[in-house]
């Protein structure tokens, strides 16, 4: 199992990180939980975030909207993710916690560490391919520069 | 101390000098004249302090300031700085003290009034040292702010001629205030969103009700709000505060003045593939459905459709600021509503489908105008008035923040 986790983590990163944002919502399982918020909110149980999609239709709308509607600067994202620890089982649920790290590079070369943070995830195995059913991006800072719109 | 330095170019509300925004001088005199000045910041919601020694810290302008309830049930504020040698009093975001604050640097302690109340061998140790026999603890002291709430908001001065926050206000913006901020609320989050632009470019562009359905092309698509559609903006008669509206009427889908006028935010083909983001309860009962409220200088209030939040601007240098977003419910939301929030907050935020953009353009400005402090801006939709209007193709608010800023400022 873990080296399904890690295979499927190199392959979220290289979707987002190359630019292939619409093999994004794939990761998911149709009906899913994507959420970034802070260590400090889900500390509080404050349970807003930044984004917030509880369908994998929804994941394809931010998709779209980022494509065909909202103007920021271009930018790309250099995601590192690191080795998944597999904390426990709910019936067809592997649950597990990895760190990562997201550098994002702006048009103009600008270089800023954007994002560390955990992975809190729930896979499980849809269809002989693992994907998330639940991913809660759990930002170490509540802090956001300028604007968040890659996914992380 | 605070005197502006340069001269306004030009006597009108319609034209305003770039230099305004990149003046290291008169970024100094803003904190000054008006943050420190005679109006009313934002500095927490009541719920943030609700028992006694329940405290926040947060900033007016620049000035790092702890708010906190009092054993009498007041809400206190003071300067958080210790009187000794200027240290952070509280280094928390949040918390609870028992009935004291306690310096760590020398264990100076404060009440919670911010009254000084101990000094650590104030009598020195053995007979030696310790402060002079004469020193009054009563002369020295963090600034203290006077507090006011208004429906569950707490603002802060340090003047004492600010006048009461229902008169600041005025009727208008105080009924707008009321209808969207009238029961008990609950925060279901808080972000920190780090803009690279003075702090008065968000606070115009907030007040700007004429980009709102060009730059933000979500709205357009999605007919959340457009300058077709029904609405329009009321600005205090200071020009301070302002509140714009939208009324949630089915325009003809084929509306013609978007096409006409060549706009990209009429993006054909694009629709939601999970259209509940956008379900939506008329909960207020008078069919607006977006609302954006500025309360001069710091504070915005927001409702996008069933997203709701406080934004406080907080000023960090001249060519940069932090946005302070609590994203709230009510505390009597059902589940279904608090599902409804949570998804609509995706509107919302650092990452909103229709202010992200305004996270990037304020700093669009501040690059574009680097070389041009000597130039204007223009700011003439709608003429060079201040009154509220029936139409959402204007600048007037904007206008009005230049008029109550100059007013501050003495240009």
């Amino acid at each position: 199992m873990l080296e399904r986790v890690v295979r499927l983590n190199a392959d979220y990163a290289r979707a987002i990180d190359d630019d292939r944002l619409e093999d994004w919502p794939g990761f998911f399982t149709e009906k899913c939980l994507y959420k970034i918020t802070s260590a400090d909110n889900h500390r509080r149980g404050l349970e807003a975030g930044v984004i917030y999609a509880d369908t994998k239709n929804m994941l394809r709308d931010r998709v779209a909207a980022l494509r065909e509607a909202n103007i920021y600067e271009r930018q790309t994202y250099r995601h590192l993710i690191g080795l998944p620890a597999l904390v426990g089982t709910e019936g067809e649920l592997t649950r597990a916690e990895t760190p990562f790290l997201v550098v994002r590079i702006m048009r103009d070369g600008t270089m800023d560490l954007f994002a560390t943070g955990r992975y809190l995830d729930a896979l499980t195995d849809d269809g002989g391919a693992l994907r998330l059913r639940e991913r809660i991006v759990v930002c170490d800072s509540g802090r956001f520069d300028t604007l968040l719109a890659i996914p992380l | 101390m605070g005197e502006p330095t340069r001269a306004w170019p030009a006597d009108t509300l319609a034209r305003v000098p770039f230099w305004v925004y990149q003046d290291e001088a008169n970024y100094r005199a803003e904190l000054r004249r008006i943050f420190e000045g005679p109006t009313w910041s934002f500095v927490c919601l009541e719920s943030d302090v609700a028992k006694p020694g329940d405290f926040r810290t947060t900033f007016v302008g620049e000035m790092p300031v702890i708010v906190v309830r009092g054993q009498d049930g007041g809400v206190h504020a003071f300067e958080n700085r210790c009187a000794h040698r200027g240290a952070l009093i509280a280094l928390d975001d949040a918390g609870s003290v028992k009935n004291a604050f306690q310096c760590v640097y020398h264990a100076w302690s404060y009440d919670l009034r911010g009254n000084l109340i101990g000094i650590a061998f104030e009598k020195g140790s053995n007979g030696r040292g310790g402060m002079p026999a004469d020193f009054c603890k009563a002369d020295h002291g963090p600034r203290k702010l006077r507090t006011t709430t208004l429906c569950g908001l707490v603002f802060a001065t340090l003047a004492p001629e600010t006048p009461p926050i229902e008169e600041y206000l005025g009727a208008e913006i105080l009924g707008r205030v009321r209808r969207v901020m009238g029961k008990p609320v609950q925060v279901l989050g808080r972000f920190t969103q780090g803009l690279p632009n003075n702090w008065k470019l968000y606070f115009e562009n907030v007040k700007d009700t004429y980009h709102a359905s060009l730059l933000h092309a979500f709205f357009g698509t999605f007919r959340i709000t457009r300058l077709t559609q029904g609405g329009g903006v009321l600005v205090s008669p200071d020009g301070a505060h302002h509140a714009s509206y939208t009324i949630g009427v089915p325009e003809d889908a084929k509306s013609a003045a978007y096409r006409e006028q060549g706009i990209r935010s009429e993006l054909d083909g694009f629709r939601l593939a999970d259209a509940r983001l956008l379900d939506s309860v008329d909960e207020f009962n008078d069919r607006i459905q977006l609302q954006i409220l500025t309360v001069f200088p710091n504070l915005v209030i927001q409702q996008v459709q069933n997203s709701l939040a406080v934004r406080q601007i907080v000023p960090t240098g001249v060519a940069s600021m932090e946005l302070h977003w609590t994203y709230i419910g009510f505390a009597d939301d059902d589940a279904e509503m608090r599902q409804r929030r949570l998804r609509q907050a995706n509107l919302v935020g650092p990452a909103g489908y229709v202010s992200m953009e305004d996270g990037c353009v304020g700093g669009f400005v501040q690059r574009g105008a680097a070389a041009a402090g000597d130039e204007v801006s223009v700011v003439n939709m709608g003429g060079e008035g201040t009154e509220s209007m029936d139409t959402r193709a204007t600048e007037a608010s904007v206008r009005g923040f230049w008029k109550a800023y100059r007013r501050h400022m003495g240009y």
